[in-house]
């Protein structure tokens, strides 16, 4: 299996030096976000609520996608501890805030999971969680995922970059798309994506390569017909997400000379209504160790929230955080190319 | 002026021709963009009808932009060169099948 970058000491594993060279690197120069931001009247761009509160419970891993923003895999061990989760039902049980997406990494693999689960409903939030499908059938211990996210109505959204092997598996590593229409046909068997059940399955499709998501609803319904056709298998909704150009594959980028193509790319399909929906504005990321941050991809890069007496979890202030600042590098144009770009898949016609 | 006839920078300045004929180009693009919307065929279908024109008329810009588009849109290495391998067969065939004009001119003439 393929190592991590921070395992392989890959000077990319630095969120210092993978700024650099979005930012300052002579040979890699391209417009600034901001900039851009600032030509359509949006600089500073500023949050407009707290909505969602993301939990990344840590980058443990099964798989080691080669695209992966957080440089995830099953030789990374940091992973959020109890105590930490503590802090965030604290921070969740006198707040607004409705709805938590749990993500990793394969939050799965966390010990804690299932009790953060249960005490997060029961303060009554909508639980999102990212499941990566494979996690299902990795291990005895996790074949009753299914039933369990059908106890807690929890909505589940998983990745499959394409309903054909190929693809899948040149992205996620050998054997990953076999798994995934296993699990998937799992979660089918509760009622999940299944219509009116109530249990929300929802696919992600991100390119397997340097180029821009397709039509989203071009897509969605590619998939619906050959899932189906070839598999038995229903879901709710498609989202298709840009690949930001950090991390692993910000490594592949560089690696295959395509770094500055698909930065020009990524410029030329700037979309300025993309800009005042993306998810930055209504969410707030958590790390592995209760860092705050405007979004997972600032987490990975290091990038602590603005407002600096609400980094922490243990200092968790939202009427700071709600109309925070946000703090904008190069990657941000992977949010706002063509029909945007969030957890929630396009934001822009 | 480069001292070759193709430039693969080129392609991006395909929206420049409107300098000279700027009526004309936008007539052009505007229904260019319409072919290319879904409609009987999906966008994505026509994607593929166009790399195999691309190849059939040999334009290396042409080959360059509906590879990626094709590749995006989601068709496999092995259905973008079966698309190849028709526009080539119809290429071969149309070249072939002139084979008949020959020979009904080689027996008009022979004994």
């Amino acid at each position: 299996m393929i190592k991590s970058l921070k395992v392989l000491q890959n000077p990319l594993a630095n969120s210092a030096y993978q700024l650099d060279i979005l930012e300052h690197d002579p040979k890699h120069q391209h417009a600034s976000f901001k900039d851009k931001v600032a030509a359509i009247g949006l600089f500073p761009l500023l949050a407009g609520g707290v909505e969602i509160f993301q939990v990344n419970m840590g980058k443990m891993c099964n798989q080691v996608c080669k695209h992966c923003h957080v440089d995830a895999g099953p030789d990374r061990k940091e992973i959020m501890t109890r105590e930490t989760m503590q802090l965030c039902l604290n921070v969740l049980a006198g707040s607004p805030i409705k709805i938590v997406d749990l993500t990793g990494g394969a939050p799965e693999l966390n010990p804690d999971f299932r009790w953060f689960v249960e005490q997060i409903k029961a303060l009554g939030k909508h639980i999102i969680v990212r499941c990566n499908l494979t996690i299902i059938l990795a291990n005895k211990r996790f074949h009753d995922l299914p039933e369990f996210f059908k106890l807690h109505r929890i909505e589940v959204v998983s990745s499959l970059p394409s309903f054909t092997q190929d693809r899948t598996d040149k992205q996620r590593g050998d054997g990953v798309f076999e798994d995934s229409i296993k699990a998937l046909q799992m979660l089918n068997a509760v009622g999940y994506g299944l219509a009116d059940t109530g249990l929300t399955l929802n696919l992600v499709y991100n390119p397997a390569g340097a180029f821009l998501p397709p039509s989203q609803d071009a897509l969605e319904k590619e998939y619906k017909f050959e899932l189906m056709k070839k598999y038995n298998i229903s879901f709710n909704n498609l989202f298709a997400i840009t690949n930001m150009p950090i991390s692993r594959y910000l490594d592949y980028l560089l690696t295959t000379n395509n770094y500055d193509k698909y930065m020009e790319k990524l410029i030329s399909a700037f979309n300025p209504a993309a800009v005042n929906n993306v998810m930055c504005r209504n969410t707030i990321s958590v790390g592995w160790d209760g860092y705050l941050y405007d979004c997972d991809f600032n987490q990975m890069l290091d990038l602590k929230v603005t407002p600096i007496t609400s980094q922490h979890l243990s200092v968790f202030d939202l009427s700071l955080l709600q109309n925070r600042e946000i703090i904008l590098k190069q990657h941000c144009y992977g949010c706002t190319a063509g029909a945007g770009s969030s957890c929630g898949g396009a934001v822009a016609e | 002026m480069a001292d070759h006839y193709y430039n693969a920078e080129d392609l991006g300045k395909f929206g420049n021709i409107g300098e000279y004929q700027k009526e004309m180009a936008d007539k052009f693009f505007a229904y260019y963009g319409e072919v290319f919307k879904d409609g009987a065929l999906t966008a994505k279908e026509k994607s593929l009808v166009a790399l195999a024109v691309a190849h059939a008329v040999q334009c290396p810009y042409c080959i360059d932009a509906y590879s990626s588009d094709a590749y995006e849109k989601g068709y496999s290495e092995a259905q973008m060169m079966e698309a190849v391998h028709v526009a080539s067969a119809i290429k071969g065939g149309a070249v072939l099948v002139h084979g008949v004009q020959m020979m009904n001119k080689v027996k008009a003439i022979s004994m």
